[in-house]
């Protein structure tokens, strides 16, 4: 070690996050120091919903017992040969083209290095010629994040540390490995580095975990590991070029991604304004502590002696065949807001569009429409009371409509229809119209209510005549004695509206 | 060649790297003329019998038995592996 | 001169003789296997051809294929006839250890397609045999378990790779085995030891449950007694695999029918520009392969290949690059050998320095070198290249003539330790051999009499992709000028 690693080393020991905290508001950047802006590439595994291993035919299965899914080619057995799953090349052409990637002829490589749970001490991965290359991922607020490729490669098995401290690799004793993960199928989706903020990083995962769900091709959970992200981070002032990036791996959640983003541009802009050097090099988020740690650099990576697989022939999907799968992607996250932003008026980036599609909620709330409500409010309830409903609501669409058309139709009053859906809900359905009827909520007609405003106006005359004057203090005095007069059966809106024609 | 072989994972004495780096360059000066070649408009060949498209359909059968791969293991522990302290994160 | 045909007083000596008196109730499988076990207890300590002798599993599978004829089942047409398997390829709980300490014990968990194949035809596999280590080699002598002695002369190497299934049949212990070739591994042990020996086409026998040396070069064929021989066992054991994604999907070759056709009109192609080498008793044999062919009717035609002498060089960069990856996976963690020490990084380098013999470890090297940051584009690279050349070559060739006929060895048979201190030397013994595996073209050895010391000499055909057919045709013809001279068949 050089004495300028020593003291680089020794100034990130220096550095004292909880001196250094910055407020962070949420996605405008300002977490970075003197107009240092930063630029994020992310690299994500995603785990394909395979039946079988990428070149085997042992299950594919998460979370049996250990070495209950293997075979001569998971365990590199001599002799064993890779065979292709069709069903991964599928998948993966999914994504390449939900990603706008173009599909291209591609072959796999042998990345050759040694460790206990690559069972051939190879890799298979796709190299220099992937299957998908040259696409877009766009982000709700609409800014695209180029994807540079999306290739097919097996994973590894995974190790057990036993002994030590907590089941940490340093300090342990042993090592147990199962092999039941080696040669699950994944794509590694490679991004462009167009991310300009935490938040832009945490919109594209985001964005991407619901595309992959949709197009069926992963369960892409990053917590437990069908989704993993490692994110290149760098930072420079704006116009200069590009600065020494760092990879960071170990990130488990979206909310992680967004931390560790952050810490490590911090960590890179304190480094620069003390005068220090920035080492490329793959660093490891430690979720326990919130920052970054070497974890080896990349002068010393390993020669990877990539070679040609000679196991494995060309694969070149026919036109008919990428034509086909391109016809069956189902609707996209985006066309999926955009469509309920058209139906209901509200900002396809706004929260409820975003939270509903995410819950894959949508086409629920058109089906309510379809039943002969209003798209917008099925949009407001769904959003506030379906939070534990999942994609296929037990609701049945028909019950929400029934209860919004009471609502709009001026029968339940806003806070009546929160009642009558939280018992709705609560059942797994229900008919608004007895629900209210149990609850005393008994339909007002105008006719009734006119009445009743009528009443309160005489009674309260001064009120009244500083209302018709332009008080608008009044109008709650007015409004509090209709309520109170109609036991709170009464709908504030309709009630305003009363009093505005009334007033002439 | 000690690069070499820490890629290969193969201990040699010095003794060996010599031999071995005289074997090697004797191997590499055949090589000049291959060197002396105009090869530039040559494409690799790489397969001898050209295929492509070659799959397997996704359905499972049935694996090894753990116990016998395991018994061929020289380790094992609780249905896995056994393996010495692993050095580095690599991977 | 010991030769099969004098070896077992009332069982017939070839695989084709035994199925057929199998099959008809004339013969007993179990007889069979007997007579061929007694041979080996004979001669086998002189020869070691075998690492491992399955005695019980084969006398099980030969009684199976009585109680298939006695019960009227088809025994398939390979029944009871005892075969010898190099011992790279997987067999379900036999040791199979690639003459190697780093894999000494290791029991396959599963059966190579070409075992199953030959196990479904009723052939009766009677043990493994020795080979140099990972099919490393030209001679035999660097096996971790001791060399295999020519059956001919056994002061002499018998070749190599595939030494011992060359030596099983020459020494009369199995009338077929099989062996690998990658460089000339079932060629030139058969040329040394005085048996038919093919190569097919890549792609034709599935390699799955073949231990890898160089995957884009490994082709598995038989070692016979006589061309008819080899030619059953191949219509056996040739045919699509879906294992082997680089299988052909084919059906399997029909060669026994070509056999008798004869060679008028084929144009045999002499290479004017061969790389020389070749000692003066095996250029006689080659220049009499070529007259007894003109003599049945063929035409010999000149072609050139002005790219095979870059073949060895261009296979000693291919060939350890896919070697250093391939047997990587010999890391002591799933099975085989470990050297225990304190972490995995030095178990590797432990156990696989303690595991390995030295022409593997220069191998790994040498490919590892090879295939590393820098040298990829110089080595590797330019290799495949030369590959391509040579193919070309192949291609023009074949437009001239139907079959090449080279030399399959440049010498006879060697001393034991001539050449084991001498790598480059011993290259030199797949001079001829390894153009084929280039270009993944069929070829094969017909002994085709005797040079120097009385030792017998190959000669070899070559022939196109997929080109068996023709190049089986010339083999016959060969092999019956040799009978009508009043050589040995």
């Amino acid at each position: 070690m050089t004495a300028a690693d020593n003291k680089t080393q020794g100034s990130e020991i220096q550095y004292d996050m909880s001196k250094n905290e910055i407020k962070v508001a949420p996605n405008d950047g300002s977490y970075l120091l003197d107009g240092y802006e930063l630029v994020c590439g992310l690299e994500v595994h995603v785990e394909l919903a395979t039946a079988t291993k990428l070149f085997s035919a042992s299950a594919n299965r998460f979370g049996d017992d250990p070495n209950t899914h293997i075979d001569p080619v998971t365990l590199g057995l001599p002799g064993a040969l890779p065979v292709l799953n069709r069903q991964a090349v599928e998948l993966a052409m999914r994504i390449g083209l939900a990603l706008n990637c173009s599909v291209q002829p591609s072959t796999f490589h042998r990345k050759n290095y040694f460790y206990p749970d690559m069972p051939k001490a190879y890799q298979i991965s796709q190299y220099d010629q992937p299957i998908n290359v040259n696409g877009w991922l766009e982000l709700p607020g609409g800014k695209r994040i180029g994807v540079e490729r999306a290739h097919l490669e097996e994973d590894t098995g995974k190790s057990t540390h036993i002994g030590g401290t907590g089941g940490r690799i340093h300090g342990s004793d042993y090592s147990l490995i199962d092999f039941n993960r080696a040669g699950v199928p994944l794509v590694e989706i490679v991004g462009r580095p167009d991310i300009a903020s935490p938040e832009e990083a945490r919109q594209y995962v985001t964005e991407l975990r619901q595309i992959l769900v949709a197009v069926g091709a992963s369960d892409a959970k990053m917590e437990e590991g069908s989704m993993r992200c490692d994110a290149n981070v760098s930072v420079r002032k704006p116009g200069s070029p590009l600065g020494i990036r760092c990879e960071i791996k170990n990130v488990n959640s979206v909310r992680s991604l967004g931390r560790a983003i952050e810490y490590e541009a911090r960590r890179q802009i304190v480094l620069l304004e003390t005068g220090e050097k920035i080492r490329q090099e793959t660093r490891h988020w430690d979720e326990t502590d919130g920052r970054t740690h070497t974890l080896r650099s990349k002068e010393d990576a390993d020669d990877y002696r990539y070679f040609l697989e000679p196991d494995l022939v060309p694969l070149n999907p026919d036109r008919a065949w990428i034509d086909a799968v391109r016809a069956a992607l189902p609707m996209l996250p985006r066309e999926r807001r955009l469509r309920l932003s058209h139906a209901t008026g509200a900002p396809a980036d706004g929260e409820a569009i975003m939270v509903v599609v995410e819950r894959g909620q949508d086409d629920y709330v058109m089906s309510v429409g379809e039943a002969g409500a209003d798209v917008a409010r099925a949009l407001v309830h769904v959003k506030e009371a379906f939070a534990e409903q999942g994609a296929n609501p037990t609701v049945p669409a028909g019950d929400l409509a029934q209860m919004i058309i009471m609502e709009t139709g001026g029968k339940l009053t806003s806070t009546q229809a929160k009642t009558v859906l939280a018992e709705i809900v609560a059942n797994g359905g229900g008919d608004a119209v007895a629900i209210a009827a149990t609850k005393g909520f008994e339909a007002m007609d105008n006719s009734a209510l006119e009445a009743i405003v009528d009443q309160v106006i005489a009674e309260q005359a001064e009120a009244w005549s500083k209302y018709c004057g332009g008080e608008q203090k009044a109008m709650g005095a007015l409004v509090g004695a209709i309520m109170k007069a109609s036991q709170g059966k009464a709908d504030g809106k309709a009630v305003t509206a009363l009093l505005l024609a009334k007033k002439g | 060649m000690v690069k070499v072989s820490r890629l290969a994972r193969l201990d040699v004495t010095p003794d060996e790297v010599q031999r071995i780096t005289k074997q090697m360059a004797g191997m590499l000066e055949h090589f000049a003329d291959i060197d002396a070649l105009d090869l530039s408009d040559i494409e690799p060949m790489t397969q001898p019998y050209p295929l492509s498209n070659v799959f397997r359909e996704d359905v499972v059968v049935t694996g090894l038995d753990r116990e016998e791969v395991l018994a061929n293991a020289p380790a094992a522990e609780d249905g896995r592996f056994r393996v010495p302290p692993i050095v580095g994160l690599d991977g | 001169m010991t030769t099969p045909a004098n070896i077992h007083s009332n069982i017939p000596t070839t695989a084709a003789a035994i199925a057929d008196g199998v099959r008809s109730g004339a013969l007993k499988a179990v007889d069979v296997l007997e007579a061929h076990l007694a041979q080996i207890a004979a001669r086998e300590g002189d020869i070691h051809a075998f690492n491992l002798v399955t005695a019980d599993e084969a006398r099980a599978a030969a009684a199976r294929v009585d109680a298939d004829v006695a019960a009227g089942r088809d025994p398939g047409v390979l029944a009871g006839v005892p075969i010898a398997l190099k011992d790279n390829m997987c067999t379900r709980g036999i040791p199979t250890t690639c003459s190697s300490k780093i894999l000494e014990g290791w029991r396959p968990p599963y059966d190579a397609t070409v075992v199953q194949r030959l196990a479904a035809a009723g052939a009766v596999a009677i043990g493994k045999t020795n080979l140099d280590e990972f099919a490393m080699g030209s001679s035999t002598e660097n096996s971790a378990f001791g060399v295999t002695f020519n059956p001919r002369d056994t002061s002499r190497v018998s070749g190599g790779s595939s030494g011992g299934s060359a030596a099983a049949v020459a020494a009369g212990f199995s009338p077929i085995s099989i062996g690998s070739d990658t460089g000339g591994s079932i060629r030139q042990p058969a040329a040394l030891c005085g048996v038919v020996g093919v190569k097919p086409t890549y792609g034709t026998v599935s390699r799955y449950g073949l231990v890898a040396y160089a995957s884009s070069l490994d082709q598995m064929g038989p070692f016979s007694i006589d061309v008819r021989d080899s030619a059953l066992v191949l219509e056996a054991i040739s045919g699509h695999d879906p294992m082997d994604s680089t299988s052909i999907p084919q059906a399997p070759l029909s060669l026994q029918h070509v056999l008798s056709q004869g060679v008028e009109g084929l144009r045999v192609g002499r290479i004017t520009d061969m790389p020389s080498g070749a000692d003066p008793d095996v250029t006689a044999r080659l220049e009499a392969a070529f007259d007894a062919l003109k003599a049945a009717g063929a035409k010999i035609v000149d072609v050139e290949m002005p790219s095979m002498k870059y073949a060895l060089t261009a296979y000693y960069l291919i060939a350890p690059a896919e070697a250093s990856s391939n047997l990587a996976r010999y890391d002591g963690v799933r099975y085989g050998l470990r050297v225990n020490t304190t972490d995995t990084n030095a178990m590797y380098s432990a156990t696989r320095t303690a595991g390995f013999g030295e022409e593997v470890k220069r191998r790994i090297m040498l490919g590892t070198y090879a295939l590393s940051a820098g040298y990829y584009d110089a080595y590797y690279g330019k290799a495949l290249k030369v590959r391509r050349l040579i193919s070309d070559d192949f291609a023009r060739a074949y437009t001239k003539a139907d079959v090449l006929l080279t030399p399959t060895s440049p010498i006879v048979a060697f001393p034991v330790g001539e050449k084991s201190d001498d790598p480059l030397a011993m290259y030199l013994c797949d001079i001829y051999t390894i153009p084929t595996n280039l270009a993944g073209h069929p070829a094969m050895s017909v002994p085709f009499g005797t040079g120097a010391h009385g030792l017998p000499v190959g000669v070899q055909i070559l022939a196109p992709t997929l080109g068996e057919q023709v190049m089986f045709k010339v083999a016959a013809s060969l092999e019956r000028s040799m009978i009508a001279a009043g050589g040995a068949k």
